[in-house]
């Protein structure tokens, strides 16, 4: 504590080097400089024999940081306002003009003197190729965490895992364009194929034509998602206490059974927070879904008949020749997204939530 | 319930190294053993390969034969999952599965086995639990977590959950190393419970303990860091620490070295 000021005036008055800081609540900051000099005036009777504590610097780093952190907290708060202000501002005027129902219009006609949109099918085909792409991705995520935590030999797990990563660097621009350049070949092929043999089940019936289908943009959205996944589940799985693993092989279980009765139940929640990133990934997706669905505006459980549509694709594709009322239609119709995640996310919370007596003891 | 153990010429590696070597010795059905001796001596390792546990740990491997009730469980013909029923085993921490229900901790080794019937489920955790002195504490919150449960209780639970399969012989790796005087009194109080029904195999460091609750002592050493452990004496607790065949042994027991 050599470096206080006042520590030379009372060099010889005492060994009590006890800060002042100890006799003030951790969290009260703002405190008026001048009140404790009256306790210790120099040569006055202080509180350690002899009035020696240091006085407590006015300002110092510890100040600067806790208004540094402040400014950094209530800007976020202030971006968001800020936002939802623009949002609301520029979508009011738009619902307002629309002359059809918002919710169960089926079309995109914001541009027109009459502005017709609505967001239903656009909701619709975001939440449709969203869980079909989870459907698919999930269980080929699980099951790579699981080979990499458990099963792989440690270099081929560090080798693989580094790809996996690298899969997730991959920008959804190129995966747009292979899909719709490349993948599209075989996915219309296979959808030839179910249609032929399975188009008695809606989802895989109509007559074409295929190929820029959901099915094409869940599978490319299915293979974006997947490093996500796989990564957050792979580090929750490897994560596991040695000492269950043992507790449950000690018990005479194989290895999968194992990792069912000590790994798995351990990840839930970190498995359901990467389903859930990687659905709000999903949701969100833009330019490869713009670019590999076949933008119509119906809502269809079909699957493999080209069309399709998302709101975040919808908003790429029009955003260019859109008027003021357009402009707004397309914001509206980002509100909708916002809300979508925020329910998404809101139910991720409740489900690692539910168990939290079980999960937090574990800690 | 219990079943005769057999180990001779044992050495076990882990990767290049050797952990223990040619170990011999027998364990009679129905009694307690205490592997005592200083720490590295390998007394872990040996209990670890009892029931296979060692060969977990990546590169780990055990040489030698180990008999139970004639059977060899390193052939390469026996299935290691039933060896481990069949052998139990409490670790040094208590290691409840976290994510658990008392109960559900108490009967996964039943669930593992395919039991589903909950009645049958039900019976064999009260038993288990009655059995390792811990049902009237817990009977109430069956559907708690079992972490939540004190550690003496948690390491009560882990021997319930192993004695709930009914295997023959259950290894316990220092169960009360992490525990209070009056947890680790509880254990030893069911040590001698058990000891009716299966052969029961303990590494500790107190040799206290070692006394109180073994029948015999096997006490393991090393020449230097680096070397395999080995036995270097086997015989009934209470020679051991009263009159010790080799200077070895009672130089460790008197707290001349280790």
């Amino acid at each position: 504590m050599g470096e206080t000021p006042h520590r030379s005036a009372h060099a010889g008055t005492g060994g009590t080097r006890v800060t002042e800081g100890h006799d003030r609540p951790a969290g009260a900051s703002v405190r008026p400089a001048e009140a404790p000099v009256s306790t210790r005036t120099p040569g006055g009777a202080g509180l350690g024999g002899g009035g020696g504590l240091p006085r407590a610097r006015a300002f110092g780093a510890e100040r600067a940081f806790r208004a540094l952190t402040l400014a950094a907290g209530t800007a976020v708060l202030v971006i968001i306002a800020a936002i939802a202000v623009f949002l609301v501002a520029k979508a009011v005027p738009a619902l307002r003009a629309n002359t059809e129902n918002f919710w169960t219009f089926e079309g995109w006609f914001p541009n027109d003197a009459e502005p017709k949109f609505g967001i239903g099918a656009l909701a619709f085909g975001t939440v449709l190729s969203s869980a079909l792409a989870l459907l698919i991705a999930v269980p080929v995520a699980l099951g790579i965490a699981l080979y990499l935590s458990h099963y792989a030999p440690r270099r081929l797990g560090t080798a693989l895992g580094f790809l996996i990563d690298l899969l997730a660097a991959v920008p959804s621009v190129v995966f747009g364009l292979w899909g719709r350049d490349v993948f599209i070949n075989p996915v219309r092929d296979f959808s030839a194929w179910l249609n032929t043999y399975f188009g008695w089940i809606p989802i895989f019936g109509g007559d074409g034509p295929f190929g820029k289908s959901i099915m094409l943009g869940a599978l490319v959205l299915a293979i974006m998602v997947l490093p996500i996944i796989t990564s957050l589940s792979r580090e929750v799985f490897t994560q596991t206490p040695t000492a269950n693993e043992e507790a449950a092989l000690a018990l005479g279980a194989t290895r999968w059974e194992m990792i069912r009765t000590a790994v798995l139940p351990y990840g839930r929640p970190g498995i359901v927070a990467a389903v859930m990133l990687g659905l709000g990934r999903a949701l969100g997706e833009t330019i490869a879904l713009a670019m590999t669905l076949g933008i119509t505006f119906n809502i269809s459980f079909n699957l493999i008949e080209s069309g399709g549509n998302t709101i975040a694709a919808n908003i790429a594709n029009t955003f260019g020749e859109a008027n003021d009322t357009g402009r707004g239609a397309l914001i509206a119709s980002g509100l909708v997204l916002f809300a979508i995640t925020l329910i998404v996310n809101i139910t991720a919370r409740a489900i690692i939530h539910r168990r939290r007596e079980f999960t937090e003891s574990a800690a | 319930m219990a079943k005769r153990i057999e180990a001779s010429n044992v050495t076990a590696y882990y990767g290049a190294f050797k952990a223990i070597e040619n170990i011999n010795l027998t364990v009679e059905p129905k009694t307690v053993t205490a592997l005592i001796g200083p720490s590295g001596c390998g007394k872990s390792t040996f209990l670890r390969s009892i029931n296979r546990m060692h060969e977990v740990l990546p590169g780990a491997r055990v040489e030698g034969s180990l008999t139970i009730d004639d059977q060899d469980i390193y052939d390469r013909d026996v299935d290691v999952t039933a060896v481990r029923r069949m052998i139990g085993m409490v670790f040094q921490r208590p290691n409840p599965f976290p994510t658990m229900s008392i109960f559900e901790n108490v009967v996964a080794g039943l669930r593992l086995n395919g039991v589903r019937r909950k009645s049958i489920l039900d019976e064999a955790a009260e038993r288990a639990l009655r059995s390792a002195n811990l049902w009237d504490e817990v009977k109430d919150r069956l559907g708690k977590p079992g972490a939540g449960l004190s550690g003496g209780q948690q390491q009560r639970l882990c021997i319930a959950r192993t004695i709930a399969v009914e295997p023959q012989v259950v290894l316990m790796d220092e169960p009360c190393s992490a525990l209070d005087p009056i947890s680790t009194l509880a254990i030893e109080d069911l040590m001698f419970q058990l000891k009716d029904k299966f052969t029961i195999i303990i590494v500790t460091h107190n040799m206290q303990q070692a006394a109180r609750v073994s029948d015999r002592t096997a006490f393991f050493s090393i020449e230097k860091t680096g070397d395999p452990g080995r036995l270097i004496e086997y015989d009934n607790t209470q020679k051991i620490f009263s009159n010790p065949g080799v200077k070895k042994t009672e130089d460790y027991i008197t707290g001349r070295f280790g």
